[in-house]
């Protein structure tokens, strides 16, 4: 393992805005996150981030989460020592020691839970993650599309309950057992999944999506300062496209089987005029409509993001009359295989449309 | 029911009697440094006409003058934290995202102690009474008696918030403790805020509220006072004391409240246009709407009960410019009679575009000769611009609405605007504060989550309890209304669980 990259508490401040972008509507704000990183560097702690291509075949890898409700989160609030002891857990049942740490997920809070465990174990986050936004449910990663083993699993409660997943047979099992404990805990935990090698990291992560965060949080926090427009910043840094701009005249939200679903409506204003847009979510953003047709759908990413200062809005926080401009991202392409459409194209979601997408060629 | 309201502003402090409803008489005197003298004098010169005089059932007084404080960081109490959840939450401490010079100025020390709840009720860990007793005891050694107390979770249960306080007062019996339950919303670290606030402001509190009382006694007013809240509504002065956050943004609820009076119109956008800034608010039943989410006080994230409300620098001392055309956000503010051209200075405002359209007689006129009839309606159709669009962003709903003006800059908004079903000036718009301060009621307010009732049995529930809350602060029973219910379904958790808050409000009992 060779060449790391010191991360500023400026590039973690950013990190924490493009997460929340990549966040489509879920993975919670990272906020927490980043209070607890401001603490950690202004006691001297430093993350140092590694590309994919430096690690060696052979280095092991852990990967990082944080599991629960949102809701929870906002009372027990995420404590960077939590997610630092599943990763040593991690390594007193399996024996190994890890090179470097990584993210599950980039898309909101789960962004910075890497970088709290790396503070404290001194070793480096890979650029990189297995969703490359948020979604749900833990068989929704690059790492299921390739079918790797799904096991074991660290699971912390700070009053000294630590528990292991110690085999499943699929990753929708994993989902339904780690759910569980962490539901005992009070709904919230941290993880530390399945260790990874180096040689599965290259093949099956999602690269460079700790560096993507950063530069749209830094062109969006730069926007912001010269009041430029942020999402057009965006679309400079990010090969997307704009959808719509418009206001939210309905939201309408339900919960089943402990998913937050539902569906906003926007009216167009400016170049958008004319035909509304409905946004149908599952705590991330799933399927952009216009006049009853899916325009875009997951794997795509659909940011909703405030016109005005361009940061993201959550499908628990949306609400009537805000000002939004709607994005789409590429998504990664390992989603784009028969496999990576099953688990998180429309279908996963209970819509029985095919995937459309907006940069299909 | 005869009443007096009073709004203490930065500016002004603006008195109103009101007799069954009838506004029999306003003034207006300059706010004072102590608050007080101002107070006094606007209470003599309402004295002073017989409409004036006679005998009053109460006092309503809204001031911004605790918020004010936090503000500029002044008459502020070093705190003693106590947060109860260890070892739960254990990195981001009391005081943590807080701008460091507040911080400096109000952090008296930060204690954790096991105990806290679950979303769901269970106990996080039981309380570490030995611990809390320990923490008691260093904060009287450090001479700390304002205290600010968080539980996680409290406000699905404040049981260990309201035992550590009791131990608290055991050890420091002249402790003045707020408890995060009492004020804040789910959101540990915003709720905590709230109290830390509220506590750093606990000896201002008292001290204002007591003179408050002093100024009506030298004003022989022998009637009982309450304190208007951000709500709209009202509490005795006894309660008042306990929580001065409640008060942060009076001066807006009370304006709006008034204006909804004044015009007898509920459901109504009102834009209050100043010397410098347009607040524009939604009135729902009367009342403003409450915004759900993180407000920033003197740079502290808030969540508790404060009004939404957008704010543009847009008003009668705004600053034009033609070349670009642009009004406002800079103005000249009560400077205006000196730097605005009507009054021979050399700054345009909006209000010498006002007087040169003839929208209103002030000052000299024939100062504004150059400004031709082009240019004034290019501005005021800029003022139209800003007005419409801060008008669409307040609106919840999709359609025409009605609108309420008041303020010293209301001739600035046009009779016609887009999205307006009809505009309402009102008389006394000058006063609408004060009179939102006379005709406040009190209420009761539930924030909590359910588990596995129907979403009808949830709010029924949550109903029952705002009401036992609206009758302990003093509403009379008869004259309950339920002014908003929200539900909102929770992710990730089991169960069906339903956030429901639901808010009563009445008329003050005797009154």
């Amino acid at each position: 393992m060779s060449e790391t990259q010191e991360l500023s508490l400026d590039d973690i401040e950013s990190l924490a805005v493009g997460a929340w972008i990549l966040g489509t509507g879920g993975g919670g704000s990272p906020y927490l996150g980043l209070l607890n990183m401001r603490q950690l560097y202004a006691a001297g702690h430093r993350v140092r981030l590694i590309s994919p291509a430096n690690l060696d075949a052979t280095d092991t890898i852990a990967v990082v989460s944080n599991q629960g409700a949102p809701l929870v989160g906002q009372e027990r609030l995420t404590d960077s020592r939590n997610v630092a002891r599943a990763v040593s857990l991690m390594e007193e049942i399996t024996g190994v020691q890890f090179q470097a740490i990584m993210s599950l997920e980039i898309g909101g809070g789960n962004a910075i839970q890497p970088l709290m465990a790396a503070a404290h174990l001194d070793r480096p986050v890979v650029d990189a993650d297995c969703m490359g936004r948020a979604y749900p449910e833990a068989q929704m990663t690059s790492f299921a599309v390739g079918d790797l083993k799904p096991y074991p699993l660290t699971s912390i409660d700070p009053r000294g309950v630590e528990s292991v997943v110690y085999k499943v047979p699929t990753w929708k099992w994993m989902e339904r057992v780690s759910r569980k404990i962490c539901t005992e805990y009070g709904s919230v935990a941290a993880t530390c999944k399945a260790p990874r090698s180096g040689a599965e990291i290259k093949r099956w992560a999602i690269p460079y999506t700790t560096t993507k965060a950063i530069e749209i949080g830094s062109a969006v926090r730069n926007a912001q300062q010269l009041h430029h427009d942020p999402i057009e910043a965006i679309l400079h840094v990010e090969p997307g496209k704009r959808l719509y701009s418009g206001k939210v005249t309905d939201v309408e939200r339900r919960t089943t089987e402990g998913f937050l679903r539902g569906q906003v409506t926007l009216e167009g204003l400016d170049d958008s005029r004319g035909i509304p847009m409905q946004i149908s979510f599952q705590n991330e953003w799933i399927v952009a409509w216009q006049d009853g047709t899916p325009r875009v759908t997951s794997p795509d990413l659909i940011c909703v993001l405030n016109t005005d200062s361009g940061e993201a809005i959550g499908t628990e926080t949306i609400r009537y009359g805000q000002r939004v401009s709607v994005i789409a991202l590429p998504p990664p392409e390992v989603f784009l295989s028969v496999r990576g459409l099953e688990l998180v194209g429309p279908s996963a979601f209970g819509y029985d449309i095919p995937y459309t997408s907006v940069f299909a060629s | 029911m005869r009443r007096i309201g009073i709004d203490v502003g930065g500016t002004n402090t603006d008195a109103v009697l009101i007799d069954n409803g009838e506004v029999l008489r306003a003034v207006k005197a300059p706010t004072s440094e102590d608050v007080t003298g101002g107070i006094i004098a606007a209470l003599s010169a309402l004295r002073a006409a017989p409409a004036g005089q006679g005998d009053v059932d109460s006092v309503m007084i809204g001031t911004t003058h605790f918020v004010n404080a936090i503000v500029q960081r002044r008459s502020l109490s070093p705190v003693g934290a106590l947060r109860i959840g260890d070892p739960v939450s254990g990195s981001l401490m009391p005081f943590c995202d807080w701008p460091g010079d507040l911080a400096q100025i109000a952090r008296g020390g930060v204690w954790s102690v096991g105990g806290g709840h679950e979303y769901d009720g269970r106990p996080i860990l039981p309380l570490d009474e030995d611990a809390v007793r320990e923490a008691a005891i260093q904060m009287r050694d450090q001479g700390l008696t304002a205290i600010a107390i968080a539980s996680i979770f409290s406000p699905i249960d404040a049981d260990h918030e309201q035992r550590a306080a009791f131990i608290i007062s055991d050890e420091i019996p002249d402790a003045v403790i707020t408890l995060s339950s009492d004020l804040g919303r789910i959101g540990l670290l915003e709720r905590e805020n709230v109290a830390l606030l509220n506590a750093a402001l606990s000896g201002l509190a008292i001290q204002t509220i007591n003179a408050f009382e002093a100024a009506l006694h030298q004003g022989g007013i022998n009637a009982p006072l309450y304190i208007t809240q951000n709500d709209g509504t009202v509490v005795e002065a006894a309660t008042a004391i306990r929580f001065p956050v409640y008060s942060f943004a009076s001066g807006a609820t009370n304006s709006m409240r008034g204006a909804a009076y004044l015009s007898s119109i509920d459901d109504a956008i009102v834009v209050d246009v100043g010397g410098t800034t347009t607040d524009v608010g939604q009135l729902v039943s009367g009342f403003p709407r409450e915004s759900n989410t993180v407000v920033e006080i003197g740079g502290v994230r808030t969540l508790f009960r404060m009004p939404e409300l957008l704010s543009f620098g847009l008003g009668g001392g705004s600053h034009v410019c033609l070349d670009p055309l642009q009004v406002g956000p800079l103005s000249v503010g009560y400077q205006l009679i000196h730097d605005g051209l009507i009054f021979g200075g050399s700054q345009l405002t909006a209000t010498d575009i006002a007087v040169a359209h003839g929208l209103l007689d002030l000052g000299n006129a024939e100062l504004l000769r150059s400004i031709n009839a082009g240019t004034q309606s290019a501005v005021l159709a800029e003022c139209e611009r800003l007005l419409e669009e801060a008008i669409d962003r307040v609106k919840t709903r999709a359609g025409d609405t009605p609108l309420i003006a008041v303020g010293g800059g209301a001739f600035l908004v046009p009779d016609q605007l887009r999205g307006v079903s009809d505009l309402h000036r009102v008389v006394h718009g000058d006063c609408a504060n004060a009179v939102g301060a006379a005709i406040a009621q009190v209420s009761g307010e539930v924030d909590q989550i359910f588990r596995d009732l129907s979403r009808t049995e949830a709010i029924e529930q949550a109903t029952k309890l705002a009401t036992l809350r609206a009758l302990e602060a003093g509403a009379a029973e008869d004259t309950l209304t339920t002014i908003e219910t929200e539900d909102m379904p929770l992710s990730y958790l089991p169960g069906n669980s339903l956030r429901v808050r639901v808010r009563r409000v009445g008329d003050v009992t005797g009154s």
